[in-house]
C-alpha cells in the first residue's frame, strides 16, 4: 500500500495540476472571505470565520472531484491499471494506498487557509474575540468532509474510464451527500416525522454540528463510514470490471 | 511444468473468446503463441497473469492455480502487456524504483542499476518515459518485467511497431533471460528467430502445437521448384516416370514442380533435362514460409 501512496504522492506533487488547484482554491476562498462585500468576514459584525466555513463545501465538491477524477480513469485509460493489477498488491492495497494520497494532497491544499484564522486574531480588538477551539472543530469537520468527498470522488473515478464523467458524476455525488438529504427533508408531507433522520443521512448536519465545536462521537462515526463505505465501494467496483 | 492449462474456456457475455483449449509449457521453453488479432492470445495472457479469472477450466503457473493464488503467481511472472503502458509523467528510474517497491526486492538499487545496464538504458535513467522513443519504452517496459526475477515470462506482442533494428535488439534482451517465456506474436519470423515451440491459435481453439523445427520441416515438404527450359514442354511429357508428385505449367517453358518426400527434386530435374537434351535457364526454390503455412491453417 505504502509504495502506491508514495507513487501517488509524487505524481500528484510533480504535476502541475496540484498546483494549478491548490492556486485557484486560495484565490477563490481568498477574494470571497476578505474582498467581496456579501461575504467578507472585515464587513461582519462578529470576529468569526463563519462566512469562509459556509462557503468551502462548495467549493470543495467542484474541486475535490476535479482532483480524484483521473485516479482510476486515467491509469484504466492507457492501461497502466492492467500492469498495476497483474503486480503482486491486492485490490485493498491499491484502493486505499490511492485513496491516502488523494487525501493528503486535499489536506495539504486546506493548510494555506490557516492564514485566515491568524490574521483575524491579528485583526480583532482583542485577541481572545477570536474563538479557537471553536475554528479548530470547524477545520476538523472541514477536514471530515474533505475526507468523505475524496472517497466519493475515487469511487466516481473508478466507476469510468472517462474522466469527464468521473469527474461530473463526483460531483453530483458529493453534492447529492453534502445536500440532497437536507432538500429531500424539506418535504412537507415528513415534515416533524422524518425530516430529522433523513438530514443525518447528509453530510451538511454533521459538518454544522462539528462545526459549533460539539465533538459528537456520532458525527465522527458518521463520516468514517462514509470513507469507508466509499471506498470499499471503489475496490468492489474495480473487483467486478475485471 | 511453467505453465499448465487445461480445457481452459472463456466467456464475454455470449462471445466465447476461448473454447476448451490445453497446453503446457515446460522449464525453461520458449514458447510463441500465434494468431490472428482476436484469436484469444491477450485472453489467455491475462488468465495466466490473472488479471481476469476463466469461465470454465483451470489453469496453472509454477504449480499455482490462478483462482486460488493470484497473488503468488504474480510474484512470480514478468509480464509486458500489449500496448506497454507506462506512466509518462515519470523517469525511467522512478518508475523502476516504484515497481521494485512492490516487488520488495532487497537491495533495490542495486538491481535497478543491473536491469538498467543490462536493458541499455543507462543513457536513458534520468529521461521522463514520454520523451523516449518507441523502442527505448519497450524497454523500460521489458525491465519492469523483468526487475523481479520472474520465472516466468509473459509478453503480449513485445515487438509490435518498431523499427527491424529495435526489433533485433529486443529480441536479443530476450533471448538473454534463460527463463520461461509464452510470448505472443502475429510475426512468422518471430517464432523461427527465437522460439522453441509453436501454439497456433484460431477463434479461441488450438489448431497446431509444434515444436519449431516440426513447423519448419512442415512448411519444407511444401516446397516448390520453378524450372524454366530452352523449350516448351508440358507436365506430362514431364512427369512420365512420376518423379515428381506434382507438376503444373505456369507459362510457357517455366514449370512449377514439387518432388516426392523428402527428395532433392533438382537432381531428378537435372537427369531430366540431360535425357531429353533440355537446357535449364533458371531453377530456383520457391520459399514457402511459415506465414503461407499460418494462412493455410487459419484460413480452413
Amino acid at each position: 500500500m505504502w509504495s502506491i501512496y508514495r507513487k501517488e504522492i509524487t505524481a500528484l506533487f510533480s504535476s502541475l495540476i496540484a498546483y494549478i488547484v491548490i492556486g485557484f482554491f486560495l484565490l477563490i476562498m481568498g477574494l470571497m472571505t476578505w474582498v467581496f462585500p456579501e461575504y467578507s468576514v472585515l464587513d461582519y459584525p462578529y470576529a468569526s470565520l463563519e462566512s469562509f466555513f459556509k462557503l468551502a463545501p462548495t467549493i470543495l465538491t467542484i474541486m475535490i472531484p476535479a482532483i480524484t477524477m483521473r485516479s482510476f480513469a486515467e491509469e484504466a485509460q492507457t492501461g497502466t491499471l492492467e500492469l498495476l493489477l497483474t503486480r503482486p498488491i491486492t485490490l485493498k492495497a491499491l484502493v486505499w494506498g490511492k485513496y491516502l494520497a488523494y487525501l493528503s494532497l486535499v489536506l495539504v491544499i486546506l493548510i494555506p487557509t490557516l492564514i485566515y484564522f491568524f490574521s483575524l486574531k491579528a485583526l480583532a480588538a482583542t485577541p481572545a474575540m477570536v474563538d479557537g477551539g471553536e475554528t479548530l472543530a470547524a477545520y476538523l469537520g472541514l477536514a471530515f468532509q474533505a475526507a468523505c468527498f475524496t472517497g466519493i470522488g475515487l469511487l466516481a473515478s473508478a466507476m469510468t474510464t472517462n474522466q469527464i464523467i468521473a469527474f461530473i458524476s463526483g460531483v453530483f455525488m458529493c453534492f447529492l451527500l453534502q445536500w440532497g438529504f437536507e432538500f429531500i427533508s424539506k418535504f412537507p408531507f415528513w415534515v416533524g416525522t422524518w425530516d430529522y433522520l433523513i438530514q443525518q443521512f447528509g453530510i451538511d448536519a454533521h459538518y454544522t454540528s462539528i462545526s459549533r465545536g460539539v465533538l459528537d462521537s456520532r458525527d465522527l462515526l458518521y463520516f468514517l463510514t462514509i470513507v469507508l463505505l466509499s471506498v470499499e465501494a471503489s475496490r468492489m467496483v474495480m473487483a467486478l470490471r475485471r | 511444468m511453467s505453465i499448465e492449462v487445461t480445457n481452459l474456456q472463456k466467456w464475454y457475455g455470449a462471445n466465447q473468446a476461448l473454447n476448451d483449449i490445453s497446453f503446457s509449457i515446460k522449464k525453461g521453453e520458449i514458447v510463441g503463441f500465434l494468431g490472428p488479432n482476436g484469436a484469444g492470445k491477450t485472453t489467455t495472457m491475462k488468465i495466466l497473469t490473472c488479471l481476469m479469472p476463466p469461465t470454465e477450466g483451470s489453469a496453472t503457473v509454477c504449480g499455482l492455480d490462478v483462482r486460488k493464488s493470484p497473488i503468488g503467481i504474480q510474484r512470480l511472472i514478468g509480464y509486458l502487456p500489449e500496448n506497454n503502458p507506462l506512466y509518462g509523467d515519470m523517469f525511467v528510474q522512478e518508475y523502476l524504483n516504484f515497481v521494485s517497491q512492490i516487488y520488495q526486492i532487497p537491495d533495490r538499487q542495486q538491481r535497478i542499476a543491473d536491469i538498467i545496464q543490462q536493458t541499455g538504458l543507462v543513457s536513458h535513467a534520468h529521461k521522463l518515459i514520454k520523451e523516449l522513443s518507441k523502442g527505448y519504452r519497450q524497454r523500460v517496459g521489458l525491465a519492469q518485467a523483468l526487475i523481479h526475477d520472474p520465472q516466468v515470462l509473459i509478453l503480449d506482442e513485445p515487438t509490435t511497431g518498431l523499427d527491424p533494428n529495435q526489433i533485433q535488439e529486443i529480441r536479443e534482451i530476450i533471448r538473454r533471460q534463460g527463463k520461461t517465456i509464452l510470448l505472443s506474436t502475429h510475426i512468422m519470423q518471430e517464432v523461427e528467430a527465437m522460439c522453441d515451440r509453436v501454439i497456433i491459435i484460431h477463434q479461441g481453439k488450438i489448431i497446431a502445437d509444434n515444436t519449431t523445427e516440426e513447423l519448419k520441416r512442415k512448411v519444407h515438404a511444401q516446397e516448390r521448384i520453378i524450372v524454366e527450359f530452352d523449350r516448351p514442354i508440358t507436365p506430362d511429357e514431364m512427369n512420365t516416370n512420376k518423379i515428381f508428385q506434382e507438376v503444373d505449367m505456369i507459362q510457357g517453358n517455366r514449370l512449377s514442380l514439387r518432388s516426392k518426400d523428402q527428395e532433392d527434386p533438382r537432381i531428378h530435374l537435372f537427369d531430366f533435362a540431360v535425357s531429353n537434351k533440355l537446357r535449364i535457364l533458371e531453377m530456383y526454390k520457391e520459399h514457402n514460409s511459415l506465414e503461407d503455412v499460418f494462412r493455410e491453417l487459419t484460413h480452413a
